[in-house]
């Protein structure tokens, strides 16, 4: 049993804005395959469960409704690996300007 | 939310925005095409001090004007005996936010907050979405960001998961959309909603608010090297960077800098396409964006665009992907300025362009931006990676937006592609005949408003709606 969220908890909500046969005339076939979707997060106005409806207030004092699908939804971007493509640009253009005297 | 809600608010567009926005646009018509441009600035009360003032009341502003010894000495060390100007860059990542988007919003919340919104809502998702919260956590208004932020397979760009992360930490509700142009939409229907100030990136606030930089590089340059700028760049997007700096500059007195606006070249890519959204490694600074807006400013989230870079352009250059993430490594590595990648643009065009010049000339790059997790090449082009892109070293040249980033074995691959300006203006005037009733006939208050949105005559503009016509 998924267990429900408590009231104030921090949470995203999803909506589906619109529906792909009412998207926008002159979009990008691609784009109109697919919905508008809506993400936003805010304080749980009352209990409930990821996948049920839920109502949150917005960090700008506004109350939404959706389906809950996180709850204190993580900040996942970051940088990666190191990539070897920029990794050695520094020795090389250090050595240039070494090679002139320039720096140490 | 339905398909007759959609038209619904779409229809109520002008209302929405003369409300949200604060300005009758309609008072500033003069002709069938033409309004009266420098009115709408005049009008705000504010010029390049009051503009200052506000600015400094929340530490927005006076940034360090920063000499990149060492990568003036790598482009001598590529240019021509005795060329290679010398490279400074406006170190915007000082502002409070980060980014001269502080600049942009400072004016914009000030004005919110002065006619008594109890709010603000912005349509971005780079820094101005972090410079609006920021202004607005300051001003104690609540505010709204709206993101274009994730594709359909619910994949972030990691530039703009790192704007909604700064939002939110301003306090600020970001509404985080998938990809298409109904951002709009949402953007007017919470406008509606709400009751808010439209803090837009196109009214003259934001404009104004740029001035200061423009004058500031002016004058710090006169201040340390004794004279004006001989160039100054700016990564060009929507147009405000351009227009802003260059009233500034102008202000100052620096009427004969020559501006130059550079945009990473994204040519095939659709920026309204699900399947593209992730494969672009840039969020803005971007032809994809600069080329529409220059071409015709007038499709912004405002009814008249107060940014308008083809009536300050000198020059209008592109580089390449892999040319702006080598240049930022470089940055990194031999001036010790992690920064980007925002201004990082300008700044390949930059050591492009100093080559062209003699020893004793200054080039500037306007600005810099702070960088961070997601706000990083290594973000970018790892994502790129997954996306099925190539990532390789090798000749710029070969770069292929969305199918291959080229890094460029040697700085002195690093140049410059022009873009003709004189196809950009005939492009204007096309969009100009497209948005009047069929044959309508131009007024003399047209010929001179669209010679001065070209910059050329009205002699040029004639001859150029006549060819058009003709050819209809």
């Amino acid at each position: 049993m998924t267990e429900l969220a408590v009231q104030g908890a921090w949470v995203e909500i999803y909506s589906c804005v619109l529906q792909t046969s009412e998207r926008a005339p002159r979009i990008p076939e691609d784009t109109r395959r697919v919905p508008l979707e809506m993400r936003v997060k805010g304080f749980l106005i009352a209990p409930a469960a990821p996948g049920e409806a839920a109502e949150i207030v917005t960090l700008a004092g506004r109350r939404l409704q959706g389906t809950l699908t996180e709850v204190n939804p993580a900040y996942t971007h970051g940088f990666g690996a190191p990539l070897p493509e920029l990794s050695t640009i520094g020795v090389e253009v250090r050595a240039m300007l070494r090679e002139r005297g320039l720096i140490r | 939310m339905s398909a007759a809600h959609y038209a619904e608010i779409m229809e109520q567009r002008a209302a929405i925005l003369r409300a949200s926005s604060g300005i009758d646009y309609d008072r500033y018509t003069t002709g069938i095409l033409a309004f009266d441009y420098e009115r709408l600035f005049a009008d705000t009360g504010y010029d390049v001090d009051s503009a200052s003032a506000v600015q400094r009341r929340t530490a927005v502003g006076n940034t360090p004007l920063v000499e990149l010894g060492n990568i003036t000495a790598l482009a001598r060390a590529v240019s021509p005996t005795g060329k290679g100007a010398r490279i400074l860059v406006k170190d915007e990542a000082a502002n409070p936010s980060g980014s001269f988007k502080d600049r942009r919003a400072s004016l914009s919340v000030h004005e919110a907050k002065r006619r008594g919104y109890d709010g603000v809502v912005a349509a971005t998702s780079g820094n101005y979405g972090a410079a609006v919260a920021s202004q607005a956590a300051r001003a104690g208004l609540r505010c709204i960001v709206v993101q274009e932020a994730f594709d359909s397979a619910g994949i972030e760009q990691p530039e703009i998961a790192e704007k909604t992360r700064a939002c939110e930490a301003y306090g600020a509700e970001v509404i985080r959309l998938s990809v298409g142009p109904e951002l709009f939409y949402v953007f007017l229907k919470v406008l509606k909603d709400t009751g808010y100030f439209n803090a837009s990136l196109y009214t003259p606030y934001s404009i104004l608010g740029i001035e200061t930089l423009g004058f500031e590089v002016a004058r710090q340059v006169q201040q340390q090297a004794g004279r004006f700028p001989d160039v100054v760049i700016a990564t060009h997007a929507g147009g405000g960077n351009v227009t802003g700096t260059a009233r500034g500059l102008e202000q100052a007195g620096a009427v004969d800098t020559v501006m130059v606006a550079a945009s990473v070249d994204l040519a095939g890519l659709h920026m309204a396409s699900d399947h593209d959204f992730n494969r672009k490694s840039f969020t803005t600074g971007h032809t994809g964006f600069s080329m529409p807006f220059s071409s015709w400013p007038d499709r912004a989230d405002v009814p008249r665009n107060a940014a308008r870079a083809l009536r300050y352009m000198d020059r209008f250059v592109t580089v390449t992907q892999g040319e702006v993430f080598y240049i930022t490594q470089v940055l990194a590595e031999l001036e010790g300025m992690e920064r980007g990648p925002a201004g990082n643009t300008s700044l390949a065009a930059a050591f492009a362009i100093a080559q062209e010049l003699d020893e004793d000339r200054i080039v500037v790059v306007q600005e810099t931006e702070y960088t961070g997790a997601g706000k990083h090449p290594l973000a970018q082009l790892n994502l790129a990676r997954v996306m099925g892109i190539e990532v390789c070293r090798g000749d710029p040249r070969d770069n292929r937006p969305g199918q291959q980033i080229v890094i460029p074995e040697h700085p002195a691959q690093i140049a410059v592609a022009e873009v003709d300006l004189e196809h950009v203006r005939h492009s204007y005037l096309r969009h100009a005949l497209a948005s009047l009733p069929a044959g309508a006939p131009l007024g003399d208050v047209d010929l001179e408003y669209l010679a001065a949105e070209t910059r050329t005559s009205r002699t040029c503009v004639q001859e150029n709606i006549d060819a058009l016509r003709g050819k209809t």
